[in-house]
């Protein structure tokens, strides 16, 4: 039992957490939302060029063979600098879709491309009914001769606007709730029939709803005809990325927030003096260190060899962290009082990134509720 | 980064397990799972096999008794005996006045009390908490005073748990009333049967006689009974409380607990079917077991952190486990009385006193809810945490 970082581990850490401090302060951070798709490309090169793209991959494919912990120690320095690029999408869910179901030609097309920073995928799963289930999929995807044709409408596509190729969930066979028959394709974002309209998200990042009629795509562009065991591995790896992506957020509200309560002052003192704030900082500790020990345990659950015990591990930890960040995330703008509310503070930012997070792959409630008929955890 | 236990370690919580099953008392196990007090013989008897076994005074160094283990063979002996369940060694002799006698006593005192202590030839009490000083105990009056070859001591404590047993007390008293008010404090210690010492019962709303008042007057203690120097005794105070650590945040407790809810929840009917089918109740006990893994995994850091860089300073997260902990430990009450609904009411005439047999299960899960307000107070309070967690961590 260790939970300690390696040496190279730790190197890891260091090297990304310098990246970001020189070239990622709240100033910067606006000017690259201005950017088309909503982020900066040339922060994207610096991540490709430090390796940081390759990471997950294995060496065979051109990447690095890293495992969980570098992608926790990634999304955590991620979300404590409020990043915008579309690592989860791209990385972690592209990469996750082609490392665990890719066949070598779908790795050969695609892989070099993330490594290097040139190309970037995005993740179009969600439907206007299905909520958190990732079974529930109306888009179809039906034969034609060798190939296949895509009709269907996906949401809230993050990346969706600068994607180079998404990743869609499409049914092959069956009714819109059957488990059986949900296929993973790889469709080029400008392929002949697929619509984008795309928009800014109340966090700051950028994502599209995403029209797909008659879209004509070749039979090399299925990653698996029926693949929700493959979707659940992989949104499970995306799930663990957002818990650690939670907790650097968190870290970072609660410092900025702690900070804030030391210079800030009425009566005459600092309002950090007070008994009441004191408490409730220490509440949002206490929130946050259990967030930390269930993002771990999330990480090193990927890795578990029973599925029921993994899944009800992952979901166990975005419960723990959808009510810590809730509570973190809604404290730090009570406490920063009136300029907790204002854009021009970064405090809010952090706040409503937290808040997209839980609503991501499912919710608080959701989960809570997948840990219950999953038999619990004792 | 790796959550599993070495081979070795897997292997000693099988040898633990396998002893606590082929050596707890049935009716002590039994009554620890229905939340029925002990009495003292109970008690005594396990804790003397355990430490035949060797394992009374584990976290003692080897010289005194102990083990030897690693941090790690601590947490799961720790979580192996709470969730058995059996009873936990006496606190107030192993984990608090133990470890001051072989710090800061001298030769003599090491061999008279350590030994006994060990094998509980001694129940100890602690004299801290006074009428006038719960979470500020440094405003403590209780007076010794210098008088040829004796201490004089005067004056009254409280919140003394299960005094009624104890022959031995370690108490702190203030010898210089002229000094700053945590400087004029010594730890002495004395017999309980000595002249001048009154035991009261303070009954608890659960109904119980677990916590008493302690009065003194003009009771004469041999000088040597002074532990350590005069008026360092706040020194030893801290020192103790801080040793406090292992288990604190009982996981082990709140699992079995858990087990225990699930269990019965499985026989009441609600709505014509098992409670424990209720989806509403299933979603409160899925988020109860999932505050308790985050929990564990806490407890497990800590744990790691200080078996791998030694205990040196105190770890913030220890203010983390006892919050969290008692929160927790609270929950499952509240879950169990949720389980058996309207039959919490009843009063159970007969107590603990082995009289009822047939008692019902149902007796004792109210008395344990409202037993275990006090979890959240004892210890330093979770408000006392908080401030703890607000100064040492946040730097406020």
């Amino acid at each position: 039992m260790d939970f300690d970082l390696t040496e190279e581990q730790r190197l890891l850490k260091e090297s990304i957490d310098g990246l970001l401090t020189d070239s990622y302060d709240f100033e910067s951070r606006k000017k690259y939302m201005k950017e088309k798709g909503g982020w900066s490309k040339a922060v994207w090169g610096k991540l490709a060029e430090q390796g940081l793209l390759g990471l997950p991959f294995s060496e065979a494919d051109g990447g690095f063979g890293g495992g969980g912990v570098e992608t926790m120690i990634v999304m955590e320095a991620l979300g404590k600098a409020l990043v915008l690029e579309p690592y989860l999408a791209t990385v972690v869910i592209g990469g996750g879709f082609l490392r665990h179901g890719g066949s070598a030609e779908q790795k050969a097309a695609h892989v070099p491309g993330i490594i290097d920073g040139s190309k970037t995928l995005a993740f179009a799963q969600l439907e206007k009914n299905s909520r958190y289930d990732l079974f529930d999929v109306a888009t179809t995807a039906k034969k034609k001769g060798a190939g296949w044709v895509i009709d269907g409408e996906k949401f809230v596509v993050l990346n969706g606007e600068n994607a180079d190729t998404l990743i869609v969930t499409a049914r092959t066979k069956g009714d819109r709730r059957d488990k059986a028959g949900v296929g993973v394709f790889l469709v080029p974002a400008n392929a002949k029939g697929v619509a984008k309209k795309s928009y800014p998200t109340q966090d700051g990042l950028n994502a599209a709803d995403i029209t797909f009629t008659g879209v004509e795509i070749g039979a090399d562009a299925a990653i698996s005809e029926d693949g929700l065991a493959l979707i659940e591995r992989v949104v499970d790896e995306a799930r663990i990325a957002l818990c650690a992506e939670a907790v650097g957020l968190m870290d970072e509200s609660l410092k900025t927030t702690v900070e804030y309560i030391k210079t800030r002052k009425q009566f005459g003192v600092a309002i950090g003096s007070f008994q009441s704030l004191q408490h409730r900082a220490s509440d949002m500790f206490v929130a946050a260190e259990q967030a930390r020990s269930m993002s771990m345990f999330a990480t090193m659950a990927g890795e578990f060899e029973d599925a029921r015990e993994r899944s009800n591990a992952i979901a166990a930890a975005k419960v723990q962290i959808g009510k810590s960040l809730k509570f973190v995330g809604q404290q730090s703008i009570q406490l920063h009082g009136g300029i907790g509310m204002t854009m021009e503070a970064k405090i809010g930012h952090y706040f409503k990134r937290l808040t997209m997070i839980e609503n991501t792959f499912g919710d608080t409630d959701y989960h809570q509720r997948r840990v219950a008929d999953g038999g619990g955890l004792i | 980064m790796d959550l599993a236990f070495t081979k070795e370690e897997q292997a000693f919580r099988e040898e633990v397990r396998q002893f606590f099953r082929d050596n707890v008392p049935a009716d002590t196990r039994r009554k620890m799972v229905e939340g029925r007090h002990l009495s003292k013989d109970e008690m005594v008897a396990w804790w003397r096999i355990l430490n035949k076994k060797g394992w009374g005074v584990s976290h003692w160094p080897k010289q005194y008794g102990g083990t030897g283990w690693t941090t790690v063979q601590h947490y799961i002996f720790n979580e192996e005996l709470q969730s058995y369940p059996a009873p936990q060694p006496l606190a107030f002799g192993v984990s608090m006045v133990g470890p001051v006698i072989y710090t800061f006593g001298n030769e003599a005192q090491k061999k008279q009390y350590l030994p006994r202590i060990a094998n509980v030839d001694d129940w100890w009490c602690q004299g801290f908490s006074e009428p006038g000083s719960g979470s500020d105990l440094a405003s403590l009056r209780t007076k010794a005073e210098r008088k040829g070859d004796k201490w004089i001591i005067n004056g009254q404590k409280t919140w003394t748990t299960l005094a009624q047993h104890a022959d031995m007390i370690f108490c702190l008293c203030r010898t210089d009333a002229s000094a700053k008010k945590q400087m004029g404090i010594s730890f002495i210690v004395f017999s309980m049967k000595s002249k001048g010492v009154t035991v009261r019962p303070i009954q608890t709303i659960d109904g119980g006689h677990e916590v008493n008042e302690v009065f003194f007057d003009n009771v004469e203690v041999p000088i040597e009974n002074l532990i350590g120097e005069e008026n360092k005794g706040w020194d030893y105070a801290k020192f103790l409380l801080g040793n406090e650590r292992t288990g604190i945040a009982r996981v082990g407790v709140s699992k079995e607990r858990l087990r225990r809810i699930k269990e019965l929840a499985g026989k009441v009917e609600s709505g014509g079917r098992p409670i424990l089918q209720d989806p509403a109740f299933r979603e409160k006990l899925a988020a109860c077991e999932i505050e308790l893994k985050a929990l564990e995994l806490t407890q497990l850091r800590v744990v790691a952190d200080e078996g791998k860089h030694g205990k040196g300073k105190p770890n913030p997260a220890s203010s983390v486990l006892k919050i969290k902990g008692s929160e927790i430990q609270q929950t499952t009450t509240e879950l169990l009385m949720e389980v058996i609904g309207p039959f919490a009411a009843p009063y159970d005439v007969h107590g603990d006193d082995g009289s009822n047999e047939a008692m019902d299960w149902t007796a004792q899960i109210a008395p344990s809810y409202f037993n275990n307000r006090k979890v959240s107070i004892y210890g330093g309070s979770n408000e006392i945490q908080r401030n703890i967690i607000a100064k040492a961590v946040l730097g406020l």
